[in-house]
């Protein structure tokens, strides 16, 4: 091996000090920020262990019929919760149908036309409506949403497509419909800087090939860069499906809470969100406490599977990024 | 050829549009509502508003000061209990998340963050509210404090992430032990990121009802007491909203101007935290 | 076979590997580093000499995967024996980075001061004292003497890494690494960090990483050649550029390869 010839130097004073000890407040820093970093975890373990021991009763009492059948008497004992989980999926599809566009069109415009200037401050508007809590929204539905549809959007929606089943009966203000497009409101921002985080994320050639193939701006957006981030849209989506299956309060002042299924969209329905809010107080027996457990342990198992699904689509698209994590 | 190229054109300018009147409804709606809400609510903002405790039903005049303060110590205990579980654990994920743990701990946190809120109520029912015998505006707090925690999590991480490496080498190098790196260089430079996670996780949590239902419950009269009942912002507007008389609805309107402008502040502060700071840390 | 501790011979390596899980990016390489001398490690990108110069620190280890075979021994001592303390190690050997690294939080002063604060609590006049010889020993102070409480990114690109030598300097190291520390500067940059080499050799043992042939020629004292892992060539600088003894590092340095 390659030794060095010897200078000359001066002998300098030796300014060595053993090198001993250990870092104490590493391990400390390490054990601190693990045991906090633990309480998530055990909080989801409390959480599921709870649902299910408290959902046991209902559970055993009424097996796989719970969630098939529609009666629901607490003075009977009798508890079937279809049409809370047919109210649940119904509205929240119906949002989705009603945000999607819209949505999506938020994004595009962001992301591909919008001059630069503009681009900041709509999203920070479109990203405010996800600041406005839940009961304001239920308080500007109820009182300005209702009448709205009530003069302006039923009659002329009767008068064209009021043949239909999803058009029947009375409008009485609270219905599905209603839940469904206050649902909708709510979930566009999160839809939208979803999608728009994903948009950004495909890369400049995808749109430049397009373009210097001849391509318009629009056709370079809707052939190459949306067919690119597929994957993570239906993310964005499916994760705006996950909020408005949750969402409660706005539903709950909305929706109209009757236990029935039904077609119509100018019907009341319910929600399983909506049930717990509005029944769990008044749970006299513990079977009924246990249904409406057992409900909240199908609500949960539902939106984790439904986020679960989502996340594992965005992050298809955007590995390694963290898309979408500032709205969530 | 020609007529094909017109169809293009006309599709692409069509659709352009489009997207852009989209763009346009979404602001409406925001437009629409924030102007409902000062449009029906200002009006009823004088100082016994602020001042003054809600009158028996059918009664006109009062206030909501009761749930004024009540908001603030329930959100404030909120932050109290989720803001340094919160941080410390998006510190943990950033600096030894790398493991087994690490990753169950943030499959976890994106659980517990598409959860809905009314179960996590329920969940704090069962902890709090039935051991205790009552309800407290401590449970409300705990129950705040575990929607705030994951959000907080994943934030604090991506914040202390965005922080080069190359600043948490040049510390090390320096004698830095891995704790004082980690807390005086690393959070300390990403600290205008972590402030507005707190911002907006406050901000999110001050206008949660569904998880206050079943454990503040609410409460009519003044109570400053966290082992009682209290009433907050959210669960009045809900109660005013909800019930029959007109004076309520007014009320309701009022409230939740006062709400909706405490959370624009707390969002307009953690975009300002962002904006002022952040741009020297990259 | 490690020599005799030596005072004069204060760093040196035994037969030192460093790896990444099981690759290995510097193979068998034993240098002595004597005191008070300039030594410049040589090499084309990739032949290890960077992730040479962060073992003698431990800094290598903190990357995924890193460990090491071998020796480093400061006064004859293995800083990787298993009681040394790799946070104390690093206090006594500086290190100044390819980029500036300025602590974006922290003013000019608090930048320099950071090092010594680490180092338990001083009276406020000694922490003035070496903040100012840290910036005057890095050609620094005339020009920021008047705005220590600036923020450290007001300074330009040049000053910012010479505040980072001086940063390293606060603590009293004994010895300095610099890892390709004009990099990412302009020639008039560049220039002033050359020329504070110089001065700095007369108090500090230095070892630094360049890829640039004429500035190993004009700052060292002794050059190493770096090739694949393995220490090709060692010797006195002048030596190696005009008779190089191995026909890799000729082809090196006459702009061959690399």
């Amino acid at each position: 091996m390659a030794t060095l010839p010897m200078e000359q130097a001066a002998a300098p004073e030796p300014r060595w000090q053993v090198l001993r000890g250990t870092n104490v407040g590493d391990r400390v820093y390490r054990g601190v920020l693990t045991a906090q970093a633990l309480s998530l975890p055990l909080l989801l373990l409390a959480l599921v262990s709870e649902l299910a021991l408290n959902a046991w009763p209902a559970i055993r009492r009424f097996g796989v019929h719970f969630v098939w059948t529609s009666v629901w008497d607490p003075v009977a004992g009798v508890f079937g919760a279809a049409p809370m989980i047919f109210g649940t999926i119904a509205s929240s599809l119906l949002a989705l149908l009603l945000a999607v566009p819209l949505s999506l069109g938020v994004a595009i415009y962001l992301t591909e036309f919008a001059p630069k200037w503009l681009r900041q401050p709509v999203s920070f508007l479109v990203e405010l409506l996800a600041a406005i809590p839940s009961v304001v929204y239920g308080l500007w539905g109820v009182f300005v949403l209702i009448p709205f549809l009530r003069t302006y959007v039923v009659p002329p929606l009767r008068a064209t497509l009021g043949w239909t089943p999803f058009l029947s009966g009375v409008f009485y203000g609270n219905s599905l419909l209603a839940g469904s497009v206050i649902l909708a409101i709510m979930i566009v921002p999160y839809i939208a800087a979803v999608s728009r985080e994903v948009l950004l994320a495909v890369p400049v050639s995808q749109r430049e090939a397009a373009l210097g193939m001849g391509a318009t701006r629009w056709e370079a957006v809707w052939t190459a860069v949306v067919p690119y981030g597929r994957a993570g849209l239906i993310g964005a989506v499916i994760l705006g499906l996950g909020r408005a299956l949750g969402e409660t309060m706005a539903v709950t002042m909305l929706i109209g809470n009757r236990h029935d299924i039904g077609l119509s969209v100018l019907q009341p329905a319910y929600t399983m969100a909506a049930a717990i809010a509005n029944e769990f107080s008044e749970a006299t027996t513990d079977l009924y406490l246990s249904a409406l457990f057992e409900v909240g342990l199908i609500l949960f198992v539902i939106t984790v599977a439904v986020n679960a699904l989502a996340r594992l689509m965005i992050w298809r698209v955007a590995r390694g990024t963290a898309v979408g994590s500032r709205a969530l | 050829m020609s007529v094909r190229r017109l169809r293009r054109r006309l599709v692409s300018g069509t659709m352009t549009t489009l997207v852009g009147v989209l763009s346009f409804v979404a602001v409406l709606a925001l437009l629409l509502i924030l102007g409902h809400l000062v449009a029906k609510g200002a009006s009823s903002l004088d100082w016994s508003f602020f001042t003054k405790n809600p009158v028996p039903a059918g009664e006109s005049g009062g206030g909501v000061a009761n749930a004024i303060v009540g908001t603030a110590i329930i959100v404030g205990l909120a932050a109290l209990i989720g803001l340094p579980i919160g941080i410390g654990t998006g510190l943990y994920l950033a600096e030894y998340g790398s493991g087994r743990l690490g990753w169950t701990v943030r499959f976890v946190a994106d659980v517990l963050n598409g959860t809905p809120s009314i179960v996590i109520g329920i969940f704090a029912w069962t902890w709090l509210v039935k051991p205790m015998g009552h309800f407290s505006a401590l449970a409300g707090g705990v129950a705040l404090a575990a929607l705030m925690v994951p959000m907080l999590a994943r934030t604090t991480e991506e914040m202390v992430r965005l922080v080069p490496h190359s600043l948490r080498e040049a510390a090390l190098a320096l004698g830095y032990a891995r704790w004082r790196t980690s807390l005086r260089i690393v959070a300390r430079t990403a600290l205008a990121g972590i402030l507005t996670g707190c911002l907006v996780g406050i901000a999110r949590v001050a206008g949660e009802t569904a998880p206050l239902l079943f454990t503040a419950l609410g409460n009519l009269n003044f109570s400053t007491h966290v082992l009682e009942p209290m009433q907050t912002l959210s669960l009045q507007i809900y109660v005013y909203a909800t019930g029959p008389f007109d004076e309520w609805h007014r009320m309701a309107w009022a409230a939740a101007l006062v709400l909706m402008g405490l959370v624009l502040i707390l969002a307009l502060a953690a975009r300002w935290a962002l904006r002022s700071r952040y741009g020297a840390a990259r | 076979m490690a020599p005799p501790a030596d005072a004069r011979l204060q760093l040196e390596t035994a037969r030192l590997t460093a790896l990444y899980g099981r690759r290995a990016v510097v193979k068998d390489v034993s240098i002595l580093f004597p005191t008070h001398t300039v030594t410049a490690l040589i090499g084309p990108s990739g032949c290890g000499k960077t992730t040479f110069l962060r073992c003698l620190n431990r800094m290598h280890e903190l990357s995924e995967g890193g460990w090491i075979t071998g020796k480093v021994l400061l006064h004859g001592e293995d800083i990787y024996d298993p009681g040394v303390d790799a946070v104390q190690l690093r206090r006594r050997i500086g290190m100044v980075f390819q980029r500036p690294t300025p602590f974006p939080t922290m003013s000019i002063y608090d930048n320099v001061a950071a090092g010594l604060r680490v180092n338990g609590s001083r009276p406020r006049a000694q922490i003035d004292a070496a903040v100012e010889g840290a910036l005057r020993r890095a050609a620094l102070w005339d020009e920021v003497k008047d705005r220590l409480r600036h923020s450290a990114l007001d300074l330009s690109g040049g000053q910012q890494q010479r505040l980072c030598v001086a940063r390293a300097l606060a603590p009293e190291p004994e010895v300095l690494l610099l890892d390709e520390p004009t990099a990412s500067l302009d020639p008039t940059g560049t220039q002033r960090i050359e020329e504070l080499l110089h001065e700095l050799k007369t108090r500090y043992t230095i070892v630094i990483v360049t890829h640039n042939l004429q500035q190993a020629a004009r700052v060292s004292d002794y050059t190493g050649f770096f090739y694949l892992g393995d220490l090709v060539e060692l010797g006195r600088t002048e030596e190696l550029f005009t008779k190089p003894t191995k026909h890799q590092t000729e082809a090196y340095i006459t702009g061959r390869f690399g």
